[in-house]
C-alpha cells in the first residue's frame, strides 16, 4: 500500500471519478450474508444483499430500525462485530475485492479509500482531544505528511466543510462545538483522505432539521466532486433530497430497488408503500397517519415465505410457501414480491 | 465527561475545603521533606551519646532517641523515604495496572481472563500477608520495597481499568478511529488512556497512603528499609522498647503517617468526588 502524496486538499474540485475506469462501480456489494451467532440460534442479520453505488452516486438505504441497514454498512467497512461474520458473498471497491482481505489491509483502506460518519456526532469524537488532532489523525495514518501539512490541509478540509472560525476550531475540544458543527468536523475526518465512498450512516437524525438541511447540501456539494455517497437512513424525507436510487431493506433481505422518483411515484412493494403512506406530508391535509400494523420479525423465527408476508394486506398462499426473487420490473427497477 | 479539567479542579477547591487543606498538607510535607534536614543544625546519624532520650527541649524540638539522635531531624530524612516509598510503588504499579487493565479490556478473550485471574489471585491475600511474604522472599532494601509494593497493589488498579477501558472500547469515538483505520494499539494508546486519566489520577492519591501505611508496617516488622536509613515505620519500631519512658519517638513519626495518610485519602476521595459522575454528592 503506497502512501498518497500531501497535496492541497480540495475535494470538492478533485474529481475522484475521472481516475476510475469507465463502468467501474465505486461499490459492488454482490450475494453478502452476515450470519451472527446467537444464544438462541444462528441469525442472518444481512442475507443475500446486493448492490450497487456508482461513481458520483448518492445511494439511499432505507427500512425500520433492525433490518439491517448499519449491519451492511459495517460488513462493507469489514468491522462486523465478533462473533459475527460474512459467510457469503463479494464486497469490491473500485473493482477490488476487500471482503477477504487481512486485518492490516483492511485497516490501510479504512479511512482513506472508504470513510464513515454516525448518527451520533455528540459521542464521535473523543473528549479529551482537539477537535484539529482528532481529523489530522486519518491523515498522519494514510500519508506521509509532515505536521505542518498536516495542519495546513486539516485548516483547509474545515473550510471546506464550512465551518466558521476554522483556525480557532483546530484548537477546541469537542463539548465546545455544537451538534451541527460536530456532524462537519466528523464529515471533514471522514473526508481528510479523500476516500472514494463515504457511508453515512444516519447522518442527520440527532439534528434539527435546518442544520439537517446544511448536511444534506454538504453531501450534495461531495458528490459533485466525484464521491460516492451511500446514506442509510430511515427517513424518507432525507432520502427523497439528495438520493439518486434507493434501496428497500426488510429483516436483512433487499426487497425493492429503484429510482428515487421511481420509487416515490411508483412503489411496487407493499412495504415500500406501506414506509411512504406511513411518513408524514404535509400536502395530504389532516388525515390520521397510515401505519403497518405489527413489527419487525424476529429473526430467529423468520417464516418461511416472504419475510413481510405476515404484515402484508396483499398475501397470499404462495407468499408463505417461498420466498420470492427480485425480479426485474424494468431497467433499473426490482421488486422482491410476486405481485 | 465535558467538563475541562482545569473546572473540575475549580469546582473541587469550592465545594471541598477537607481536600483543599489536605492539598495543603500535602505540600507542606514536600516542602518539608526536601528542604527541611538543610534547615536542621544535626546530621540524620549523629550520635550524642550524652544526651540519650532527652525530652523535647529548646535544643531538640522534638527529644533525642536512644543513640542521642535528633528526632525532628530524623523525621525530615524519614519523610523522604516514606514519601518516596508512597510515590514510585504507587506511580509504578498504577503503570503497570493501567496496562495491564487496558489490555485485558481492549482485548478481551484469552488474555482478559489470564490478567484478571491473577488480579484476583493477587487480592484474594490480605494484602499485608502477601507483602510480608515478598519482603521476606526477596530480601530488605529499597528497591525491593518497590518491586513488592508494586506487586500487591497493581491488581485493584488492573481491574478499574479494565472495566472504564469496556465502557471506552464500545463508545462511537473508538468505532470511528477504527473506521479511519487506527489500530487497537494506537487506539489504546492515543484514545482510551487519556480517558482513563482521571481516574488513574483519582486511584493515584490513593494508592500513595495505602503504600505508605504498608511499608510503615514492614519497616516496622524489620522487613522493609534497613537501618541506618530512617523510615518513619523504622522510627517506631526503634522506639517502641521506649514507649514508656521515652513516649515521643513513637508518637511524632506516628503522627507523621497519620497525617500524610489521612490527607492523601481525604485528596483522593475530593478527587474521585469530581471526576466520576456516579460519586456526586446525594
Amino acid at each position: 500500500m503506497q502512501n498518497p502524496k500531501c497535496g492541497d486538499g480540495d475535494w470538492f474540485a478533485a474529481g475522484m471519478a475521472a481516475a476510475q475506469p469507465r463502468g467501474t462501480q465505486t461499490l459492488e456489494v454482490s450475494g453478502l450474508t452476515v450470519a451472527l451467532p446467537t444464544e438462541k440460534g444462528e441469525i442472518r442479520p444481512v442475507s443475500d444483499v446486493s448492490l450497487r453505488v456508482a461513481p458520483g452516486e448518492i445511494v439511499g438505504i432505507v427500512g425500520e430500525s433492525g433490518c439491517g441497514k448499519s449491519m451492511t454498512a459495517r460488513a462493507v467497512m469489514g468491522l462486523i462485530p465478533a462473533p459475527g461474520r460474512i459467510i457469503a458473498g463479494s464486497v469490491r471497491l473500485a473493482g477490488r475485492e476487500i471482503a477477504g482481505l487481512s486485518e492490516r489491509e483492511k485497516r490501510a483502506i479504512r479511512g482513506s479509500e472508504i470513510s464513515m460518519i454516525f448518527q451520533e456526532p455528540m459521542s464521535s469524537l473523543n473528549p479529551v482531544m482537539k477537535v484539529g488532532w482528532q481529523v489530522a489523525e486519518a491523515l498522519r495514518l494514510h500519508s506521509d505528511c509532515t505536521r505542518e501539512e498536516a495542519r495546513t490541509r486539516t485548516l483547509a478540509a474545515f473550510r471546506e466543510v464550512e465551518i466558521p472560525e476554522p483556525e480557532a476550531r483546530l484548537r477546541q475540544y469537542p463539548h465546545q462545538l455544537s451538534g451541527g458543527l460536530r456532524q462537519r468536523v466528523m464529515i471533514a475526518m471522514a473526508m481528510i483522505c479523500r476516500p472514494k465512498l463515504l457511508i453515512a450512516d444516519e447522518p442527520t437524525t440527532a439534528l434539527d432539521v435546518t442544520v439537517e438541511a446544511q448536511i444534506l447540501r454538504l453531501l450534495e456539494r461531495l458528490r459533485e466532486g466525484g464521491t460516492s455517497i451511500l446514506l442509510i437512513s430511515h427517513n424518507l424525507g432525507v432520502i427523497a433530497r439528495v438520493c439518486d436510487r434507493v434501496y428497500v431493506m426488510y429483516a436483512g433481505r433487499i426487497l425493492e430497488e429503484a429510482e428515487t422518483t421511481v420509487l416515490f411515484d411508483q412503489p411496487l412493494h407493499p412495504y415500500s408503500r406501506g414506509l411512504l403512506r406511513a411518513s408524514l406530508s404535509l400536502r395530504e391535509g389532516v388525515e390520521p397517519l397510515e401505519t403497518i400494523p405489527g413489527g419487525v420479525p424476529n429473526l430467529l423465527r423468520l417464516p418461511a415465505g416472504c419475510g413481510f408476508g405476515p404484515r402484508c394486506a396483499c398475501r397470499r398462499s404462495e407468499c408463505d410457501a417461498a420466498m420470492p426473487e427480485l425480479r426485474v420490473v424494468e431497467a433499473g427497477h426490482r421488486v422482491r414480491c410476486f405481485h | 465527561m465535558t467538563e475541562r479539567f482545569s473546572d473540575l479542579m475549580r469546582r473541587m477547591a469550592r465545594e471541598n475545603k477537607t481536600a483543599v487543606a489536605s492539598g495543603a498538607v500535602i505540600l507542606l510535607m514536600l516542602l518539608a521533606a526536601a528542604f527541611g534536614p538543610m534547615m536542621t543544625p544535626y546530621g540524620e546519624n549523629d550520635m550524642d551519646l550524652m544526651n540519650r532520650l532527652a525530652p523535647p527541649s529548646a535544643a531538640h524540638l522534638l527529644g533525642t532517641d536512644e543513640g542521642g539522635r535528633d528526632v525532628l531531624t530524623r523525621l525530615l530524612y524519614g519523610a523522604r523515604i516514606s514519601l518516596l516509598i508512597g510515590v514510585a510503588p504507587a506511580l509504578l504499579s498504577l503503570a503497570v495496572g493501567a496496562a495491564l487493565g487496558m489490555i485485558a479490556g481492549y482485548r478481551g478473550g484469552f488474555a482478559d481472563t489470564l490478567i484478571m485471574r491473577m488480579a484476583d489471585v493477587t487480592l484474594a491475600f490480605p494484602s499485608m500477608l502477601l507483602a510480608m511474604v515478598l519482603m521476606y522472599a526477596l530480601g530488605g532494601g529499597i528497591l525491593n520495597v518497590f518491586l513488592t509494593l508494586t506487586l500487591v497493589n497493581w491488581a485493584s488498579v488492573a481491574r478499574v481499568v479494565r472495566s472504564r477501558t469496556l465502557q471506552l472500547r464500545d463508545s462511537e469515538f473508538v468505532e470511528a478511529a477504527r473506521i479511519s483505520g487506527v489500530s487497537g494499539g494506537r487506539i489504546v494508546r492515543r484514545h482510551i488512556l487519556p480517558n482513563c486519566l482521571p481516574t488513574l489520577l483519582a486511584l493515584f492519591t490513593l494508592n500513595i497512603p495505602a503504600t505508605i501505611l504498608t511499608e510503615s508496617g514492614l519497616s516496622f516488622l524489620g522487613l522493609g528499609v534497613q537501618p541506618p536509613f530512617a523510615s518513619w515505620g523504622l522510627m517506631i519500631n526503634a522506639g517502641q522498647q521506649y514507649l514508656m519512658t521515652a513516649p515521643w519517638l513513637c508518637f511524632a513519626p506516628g503522627l507523621a503517617i497519620m497525617m500524610i495518610v489521612l490527607a492523601f485519602n481525604f485528596l483522593g476521595n475530593g478527587l474521585l468526588d469530581v471526576l466520576d459522575p456516579r460519586r456526586k454528592k446525594r
